[in-house]
């Protein structure tokens, strides 16, 4: 769902603030996309279904029922797959979130972002944190143990204390499953810009590493497992959707600037493609009413990149990339033979930061907060 | 075109005479109105700098290579060759200045009415003075609000002992008075006194490449005649050439059937290289050879620079546009030189600072070439102790271009540095401020006058090191910009010199390493390591940045280990991007210097090693 009420000061996604929704357009092409590009991809069986955007939860319940039947009849969509709807905490009212669980979400994803008024203000988010406390409430009791709360760290001016506070009063409030993204500042961004013109403070290259480590221990502590970067999940409730990216599983993106990784069916055999939908809505759907989908580049992943993307998103989870995994893109040159021998992989293993085992390749917990040091290493011992 | 005969100017109505000044004081500006008046160029807005060809001189409003013009012009019946020399102004390039004036016979010596004497006029003046020139002084720009001729004159009077009735006071910008000016040159500067009977003595005072007709020297005959056809030979390097053309500049070449003696042309003879007109060679007829003219000199640099291509890939681009530009500059020396860090390259000699930033300017403006200049560097010497060094290099004093080849303390008995003695000129306002600047830089007081009740001269001996880098704009800008420099080379002196290092993680960095006195060494240390600490990115250890002389530690900085760099979001939508920007850094990986096991980008050293732009 491309569109937001308001742009937040910290966002660069895909998202369009537009006075009017010409929702009924909007459905019709999402779900003619999601038929099209089910049937290219000649998908049997669909694990999960992911509302992202822009807002999901400004669409209506209608719309999410029609995608939902849309992919039901294209192709398999069992009864218990996830179904994870992304929430603003303005726009979750009781009945509009029941409205969401009828169409067939199973899974709410709120946008909590900061439990401090004036965080909120400063990144420009609609709600207080008081609304967002009463969403998630409303949520868990809509879906208890499926509900899952977005936080930042590291705003401009953010105390050490200030974040400890929060992380308590997160762990009051959330359910089972919590993403903790350290705030980017990204180019072009109004924040970015309040920041290196000197309005705001950049936070300091330490304070980060702390309060990220502070996270975690926190967070693990209160039973959490801490499975990727920036998620943490107890009682079993990882994100089944997530986890297929950092699996380099196939996924199909539908909707405008929507990506997608699955594979295709051609000359030389079955080959993995990664797409992205035309980024701009009207464009978008002008593409899908006349071609039936509105795909503006497909690039076939030669294997280097496929085990590329691998690496790097494998080893982003707990877990790493097991053998097996690793053995389905490469069934000839194993984890063992690519990274066992002396190079790279083995120093960065002596000094503690990888781990090669039985179970794969995977990081230490001190080489997960530094992982984008590893990887230009590991990536250049791949090419070689 | 029409070939003129040059046969009608008799020596008596030829006059030799150079313009000279402090930069900016106008004196390309009073060129424009002279070739105006004397209608060797019709009278237009567009006459700006004529003389000056080189977009850079255009630009920067300084005259680099000399041109000259012969002006014909009537004064009470006569019809009179004035041969104007345009010198180049800066201090860099005395020696061509010296040598152009040793073709004339006088000089105008231009001085802004409002500035007044400048260390340049200073020094220029003597130049004068010593070839024992008529020197005609000139008051410019009159014009101005703040003009004050008077106060002038009377400098003028005080340090060149020249009757303030002799000055003229002109306005070249609006012509005024500008025709007076000429007609002094015809009244106080003499003819020249050479004879067409005398076998050729030409003097080379400057040369250019064309690329259709080779080098063109510009020539003043000292005695004798020359024409199309005739074989000469070069007194430096004894090579013989046939002539094939011979003209006078107006400024454009204008072919004539012949030179003779006492007139300036120009001269080209199938010479291949600048390197067969050097600024000061003699030429004369072949079996006829003559005593050359004193004065000559093989350019001397002051100044070193490492150059290199912003990438290895443009390395061959780079040599072929320094080969054609030092086709016209014979000054500049070229030795090939390689740097770790920066790939292979050359290190350039130059003859001063505006030297080597034109000749950079020109590289790019020309040959649209971007460069990595390094810091400026000066040859030092040593004189060995050690039976084997001296053994090994033939001889028991060396110059020491590149820190790599610094002897160590024990094979040495003593190190030396080259000197300069250094004029400021500047407002006595700012003389406490300049004499503690010149302290700073080790320079030691040699003369210090009051050239009037508002101004002081200060002489002081530096070493060169000490001002090559920033000297300058450190003066201009704690005298805001009315102090003005000038120096001459004075030989070598005694110095504690030692060679610093810089340590990564105790692992010496050599592109680093660095000659200095031993007093500047811990400043210097510390700001480099600084400056590292800055541009070495962060890695997942410590380092430990170190400045050493020897075993000694003398500054140190700390860059800390990353404990945090993986980014937060990466969904499907960011995959992408990741990708683009991880293998990128993979690739750099591949150009990165490792120091034991800190990894160095390239740009890294580019950054430091440097010279600071602007400077």
């Amino acid at each position: 769902w491309p569109y937001c009420r308001k742009r937040c000061s910290y966002c660069s996604f895909n998202t369009y603030v537009v006075p009017a929704v010409d929702e009924a357009a909007l459905r019709a092409c999402l779900v003619r996309e999601a038929q099209t590009l089910l049937r290219l991809s000649q998908v049997h069986s669909v694990t999960s279904v992911f509302f992202g955007g822009g807002t999901p939860s400004l669409a209506s319940p209608s719309t999410v029922a029609a995608v939902l039947e849309a992919v039901a009849g294209a192709a398999h969509l069992p009864d218990g797959a996830e179904v994870t709807l992304e929430a603003n905490p303005s726009s979750t009212s009781t009945s509009r979130l029941a409205g969401f669980r009828a169409a067939g979400v199973n899974r709410l994803s709120i946008g909590v972002q900061s439990l401090d008024d004036a965080e909120l203000r400063m990144l420009g988010r609609e709600h207080t944190a008081a609304e967002a406390q009463k969403a998630v409430e409303v949520a868990r009791g809509l879906f208890p143990g499926r509900t899952s709360i977005d936080l930042l760290f590291g705003l401009p001016r953010q105390s050490w204390d200030a974040w400890a506070q929060q992380l308590e009063a997160a762990l009051r409030l959330c359910d089972d499953h919590i993403s903790l993204y350290q705030l980017t500042l990204e180019r072009g961004t109004a924040l970015a810009a309040q920041v290196h013109g000197g309005a705001l403070p950049a936070p300091s290259q330490d304070l980060l590493a702390d309060m990220y480590q502070i996270a975690r221990t926190v967070l693990v502590a209160a039973g959490f497992r801490h499975y990727e970067v920036s998620n943490f999940a107890r009682k079993g409730a990882l994100s089944t959707h997530n986890l297929s990216y950092w699996r380099a599983d196939q996924y199909i993106g539908v909707g405008p600037g929507a990506h997608g990784r699955f594979m295709l069916w051609g000359e030389g055999g079955w080959s993995r493609e990664a797409r992205v939908q035309t980024l701009e809505p009207v464009a978008w759907m002008r593409e899908v009413r006349s071609q039936g989908h509105g795909t503006r580049s497909r690039v076939v992943l030669s294997l280097l990149e496929q085990l590329e993307e691998l690496l790097t998103l494998g080893l982003r989870t707990d877990e790493g990339i097991t053998h097996e995994r690793w053995g389905h893109f490469s069934p000839q040159l194993s984890l063992q033979a690519m990274f066992g021998e002396p190079g790279e992989a083995w120093a960065l293993q002596q000094e503690g930061w990888l781990v090669l085992d039985s179970g794969g390749l995977r990081c230490t917990w001190a080489g997960l907060a530094v992982l984008d040091s590893l990887l230009p290493d590991l990536l250049w011992q791949l090419q070689r | 075109q029409e070939i003129l005969d040059m046969s009608t100017y008799p020596v008596e109505s030829i006059r030799n005479f150079s313009i000279i000044a402090h930069v900016d004081h106008g004196k390309s500006t009073l060129a424009d109105r002279l070739l105006e008046i004397t209608g060797t160029i019709s009278k237009t807005d567009r006459n700006k700098q004529v003389l000056d060809k080189l977009q850079v001189e255009r630009e920067r409003g300084i005259t680099v290579k000399a041109q000259s013009a012969s002006l014909f012009y009537n004064h009470e019946g006569i019809n009179y060759l004035l041969n104007l020399i345009d010198t180049p102004g800066h201090v860099d390039f005395s020696y061509e200045v010296s040598r152009s004036l040793s073709a004339c016979q006088g000089v105008i010596l231009v001085v802004d009415a409002n500035e007044g004497i400048q260390a340049q006029t200073v020094a220029n003046f003597y130049l004068a003075f010593e070839a024992q020139l008529s020197i005609i002084p000139v008051i410019n720009k009159i014009d101005l609000k703040n003009a004050d001729p008077e106060r002038v004159e009377k400098q003028i009077e005080k340090l060149f002992d020249i009757p303030t009735d002799e000055c003229i006071r002109v306005s070249a910008k609006q012509g005024t008075n500008v025709e007076k000016v000429l007609q002094k040159v015809i009244e106080k500067i003499p003819p020249p006194q050479y004879n067409t009977a005398d076998p050729l003595k030409a003097l080379v005072f400057d040369s250019t490449f064309d690329h259709y007709r080779g080098v063109i020297a510009n020539i003043a005959l000292f005695g004798g005649e020359i024409a199309k056809g005739q074989k000469i030979v070069s007194a430096h390097t004894q090579k013989r050439y046939e002539v094939n053309e011979v003209g006078i500049l107006t400024p454009n070449e204008q072919p004539t059937h012949k030179l003779y003696a006492g007139q300036v042309g120009y001269l080209i003879a199938g010479m291949k290289e600048v390197t067969e007109a050097q600024i000061g060679d003699t030429l004369f007829l072949y079996k006829q050879p003559v005593e050359p003219l004193p004065g000559f000199k093989s350019a001397k640099p002051m100044v070193f620079a490492g150059m290199y291509p912003i990438d290895q890939t443009e390395y061959n681009n780079l040599k072929s546009a320094l080969e054609r530009l030092t086709l016209n500059d014979s000054s500049v020396t070229v030795h090939r030189d390689s740097s770790l860090a920066l790939g292979a390259g050359w290190r350039l000699g130059f003859l001063g600072l505006l030297h080597m930033e034109v000749f950079n300017q020109r590289l790019e403006q020309e040959y649209n070439m971007s460069v990595i200049l390094t810091a400026p560097t000066v040859p030092y010497k040593a004189v060995l102790s050690s039976a084997k060094l001296i053994k090994e290099y033939g001889k028991d004093q060396i110059t020491i271009i590149n820190p790599a080849q610094f002897p160590d303390k024990l094979s040495v008995s003593e190190y030396l540095e080259p000197t300069v003695l250094g004029t400021i000129v500047t407002p006595h306002e700012y003389i406490g401020k300049i004499i503690t600047l010149c302290q700073d830089r080790r320079a030691v007081q040699k003369d210090m006058l009051y050239i009037d009740e508002n101004r002081v001269m200060l002489k002081y001996l530096f070493p060169l090191n000490e001002i090559v880098v920033d000297f300058y704009d450190a003066l201009k800008s704690l005298s805001s910009g009315y102090a003005s420099f000038d120096y001459e080379d004075a030989g070598y002196q005694s110095a504690d010199l030692i060679k610093m290092d810089i340590l990564l993680n105790g692992n010496p960095v050599e592109e680093l390493a660095t000659i200095i006195h031993k007093d500047k060494a811990h400043a210097a240390g510390k700001l480099l390591c600084e400056r590292l600490k800055e541009t070495i990115p962060r890695q997942l250890f410590e380092i430990a940045i170190q400045a050493a002389i020897g075993k000694k530690i003398i500054a140190r900085e700390t860059l800390k280990a990353y404990r945090k760099n993986v980014v937060a979001k990466c969904y499907g939508g960011d995959i992408t991007r990741r990708m683009k920007l991880l293998k990128r850094q993979a690739e750099g990986k591949r150009l990165m210097r490792k120091i034991g096991n800190v990894e160095v980008p390239r740009d890294a050293f580019i950054r430091v090693l440097k010279r600071e732009t602007g400077k």
